[in-house]
C-alpha cells in the first residue's frame, strides 16, 4: 500500500472513530435499552395465561424475526410519510432497532425465565410473595445470569447492524467511511479500516460479557 | 380442683382442621377426602408410598395448590390478630376464582414449609434467604429481623454462613437454612416435605434432630417422612396415607408396631425390609 493511502486511513481514523462514538455506539446502547424493555413486556406476555396478550406477543415476535431488518427500518423511515408520518433519520432507526431487538430478545428472556425451576417460585410463593414480587425479586435476578451469554449476542449483532442506518442519512461509523471512500476512491482500504473498529468495539463487548458472567455466577442454581 | 385444671384435662384445641379435602389434577382425584387434625404443639407424620398424596396435602395446606373441595381451618397464635379463619374449598364456590384471595394469603401467612430439594434462592446468601420473608412481605425491622435470623443461624451452627451463598453449603447445611426460613417466617405451623430424602446419609442425623428439638420446643409440624423410627419418636401421632385417603391414624408406637390395615402392614413391611 502507498503512504498516501496509510496517511488517508490515518487522516480517517478519527472521522471513523468519531463516527462510532456519536453515531454507533449511541445508536446501540438507546436501541437495546429500549429493545430490552420491549423484550422484558412480551415475554411476560407471552408467558400470561391470558390467551390474547400471549397471541399478540406471539405475533409480533413472528413479523419481527420473519423479516429483514433492512426491510423493517425501510418502512418506517421511508413507508411512513406517504401515511403523514414522518419520523427523522434517527428516530427512525432507533425505532427499527428497538421494536427487532424486542422481537429477539423476548425469546431469549422467556426461555431464562421458564429456566428457573419451580421449586422457585414455590418458594418465593412459601414465604408470602405474590406473584409479582416472585417474579421480581426472585425469578428475574437468576433468569438474568441466564440470559446474558445469549443476550450478549443479540447486543453484538446490534451493534453491527446499526450500519443499516446509513443507509437511512444517519451519520455514524459506517457513513462516515462510504463518505470518505466515494471522493478518495479508496474502497478497500477504507472499508477494511471500517471492519477493524466493528471488530474492536465486538472484542471489547465480548470481554465485557466476560465480566459480566462472572459477577453474575452466584445468581444461577448450582 | 378448679374448672380451668378440669379443661386441661380435655383434648388440646386443635389448631388446624382439615375435613374432606379434594385435590383432583385433570381426571387423576389425587386426595379423594383428606380429613385431619392437628393440637397446638402436637407431630403429626405423613407415612405412605410414593404417588399416595401427601406432598399435594402439604402443598394445599401452605396454599400452593388450591384444593377442589373440603375445609381447611387454621388457628394462630394467641393474639388478635391471628382468629381462626376457615377455608372453604366447596365446589358450589367454582374453581380457582372462588376462593378468596385473602383467605388463601392466611392459609400462607400461618404455615411454612421445608422442601425436599430445600429450594433455597440460589441468588441470595444465607442471611438474605432468611431475612427476605420477614423483611420483604412481612414488613418487620431489619434490625430486629437481622438479629433473630442470625440467632436461629447461631442454633443451627450456621452463624458462620450467614454470607455464604447456598451452593457453597453442603446439602444438611442447606436444608437446616431452610428450616431456619420457615422458622424465620413466624408460622403457627411447620411443614416438612420428606426433609431428608434428598441427604447423603451421614448428613441425615443433623437434619433430624434439629427437628426433634423443635418438636421438644412446641412447634405444630405435620412432616412427610420415610424415617419410620423418627415418626416414632418425634410423632404425636401418624397417618398412614393410601390413594389420596387417610387410611389408618393413631399413636406412633401402636400404629407403627400393630397396624389395623393390611395395605399399611404391607407399606411398613415394604419398608423395613426392602428386599
Ligand atoms: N402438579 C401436578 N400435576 C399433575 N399431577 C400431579 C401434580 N402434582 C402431583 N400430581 C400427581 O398426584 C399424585 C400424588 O402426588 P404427590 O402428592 O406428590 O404424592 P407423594 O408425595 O405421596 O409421593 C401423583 O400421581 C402425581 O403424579
Ligand atoms: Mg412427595
Amino acid at each position: 500500500m502507498s503512504d498516501t493511502t496509510w496517511q488517508l486511513m490515518l487522516d480517517s481514523l478519527w472521522p471513523m472513530l468519531s463516527g462510532a462514538i456519536m453515531g454507533t455506539i449511541p445508536l446501540a446502547l438507546a436501541s437495546f435499552a429500549i429493545g430490552l424493555v420491549l423484550a422484558l413486556v412480551l415475554a411476560l406476555m407471552r408467558l400470561s395465561r391470558r390467551r390474547w396478550l400471549s397471541s399478540i406477543a406471539r405475533v409480533y415476535i413472528s413479523i419481527v424475526r420473519g423479516t429483514p431488518l433492512l426491510v423493517q427500518l425501510f418502512v418506517i423511515f421511508y413507508g411512513l410519510p406517504p401515511l403523514g408520518i414522518v419520523i427523522d433519520p434517527w428516530p427512525s432507526a432507533i425505532l427499527a432497532f428497538s421494536i427487532n431487538v424486542g422481537g429477539y430478545a423476548a425469546e431469549v428472556i422467556r426461555a431464562a425465565i421458564l429456566s428457573v425451576p419451580k421449586g422457585q417460585w414455590e418458594a418465593a410463593y412459601m414465604i408470602g410473595m405474590s406473584h409479582q414480587r416472585s417474579l421480581t425479586r426472585i425469578i428475574l435476578p437468576q433468569a438474568a445470569r441466564v440470559s446474558v451469554p445469549p443476550l450478549s449476542n443479540t447486543f453484538i449483532s446490534l451493534v453491527k447492524d446499526t450500519s443499516l442506518a446509513s443507509l437511512i442519512l444517519v451519520t455514524e461509523l459506517f457513513r462516515v467511511a462510504q463518505e470518505i471512500a466515494a471522493f478518495s476512491r479508496e474502497f478497500m482500504a477504507l472499508y477494511l479500516e471500517a471492519a477493524l473498529i466493528y471488530w474492536v468495539i465486538c472484542l471489547v463487548l465480548s470481554s465485557g460479557q466476560s465480566v459480566l458472567e462472572k459477577r453474575l455466577d452466584r445468581y444461577v442454581a448450582h | 380442683m378448679s374448672p380451668t385444671d378440669s379443661s386441661a384435662a380435655a383434648p388440646a384445641p386443635a389448631l388446624l382442621t382439615v375435613r374432606g379435602l379434594q385435590k383432583s389434577f385433570g381426571s387423576n382425584q389425587v386426595l379423594k377426602s383428606v380429613d385431619l387434625t392437628v393440637a397446638r404443639g402436637q407431630v403429626l407424620a405423613l407415612i405412605g408410598p410414593s404417588g399416595s398424596g401427601k406432598t399435594t396435602v402439604l402443598r394445599c395446606l401452605n396454599g400452593l395448590e388450591i384444593a377442589d373441595g373440603g375445609t381447611i381451618e387454621i388457628v394462630g397464635a394467641e393474639d388478635a390478630t391471628h382468629a381462626p379463619v376457615v377455608i372453604d374449598f366447596a365446589p358450589a364456590h367454582g374453581k380457582r376464582a372462588g376462593v378468596p384471595k385473602k383467605a388463601l394469603g392466611t392459609l400462607r401467612d400461618r404455615s411454612a414449609m421445608v422442601f425436599q430439594h430445600y429450594n433455597l434462592f440460589p441468588h441470595k446468601t444465607v442471611l438474605e434467604n432468611v431475612m427476605e420473608g420477614p423483611v420483604v412481605v412481612q414488613r418487620r425491622p431489619r434490625a430486629e429481623v437481622e438479629a433473630e435470623a442470625l440467632q436461629l443461624l447461631d442454633r443451627v451452627g450456621l452463624g458462620d454462613k450467614r454470607d455464604s451463598y447456598p451452593f457453597e453449603l453442603s446439602g444438611g447445611q442447606q436444608q437446616r437454612v431452610g428450616i431456619v426460613r420457615a422458622l424465620a417466617l413466624r408460622p403457627t405451623l411447620l411443614l416438612f416435605d420428606e426433609p431428608t430424602s434428598a441427604l447423603d446419609p451421614e448428613l441425615v442425623g443433623d437434619v433430624l434432630r434439629l427437628i426433634k428439638e423443635l418438636a421438644g420446643e412446641g412447634w405444630t409440624m405435620v412432616i412427610v417422612t420415610h424415617e419410620l423410627e423418627f415418626a416414632r419418636e418425634v410423632a404425636t401421632e401418624v397417618a398412614f396415607v393410601d390413594g389420596g385417603t387417610i387410611v389408618e391414624h393413631g399413636d406412633p408406637k401402636e400404629l407403627l408396631r400393630n397396624p389395623q390395615h393390611e395395605r399399611t402392614r404391607q407399606f411398613l413391611h415394604r419398608l423395613l425390609f426392602p428386599f
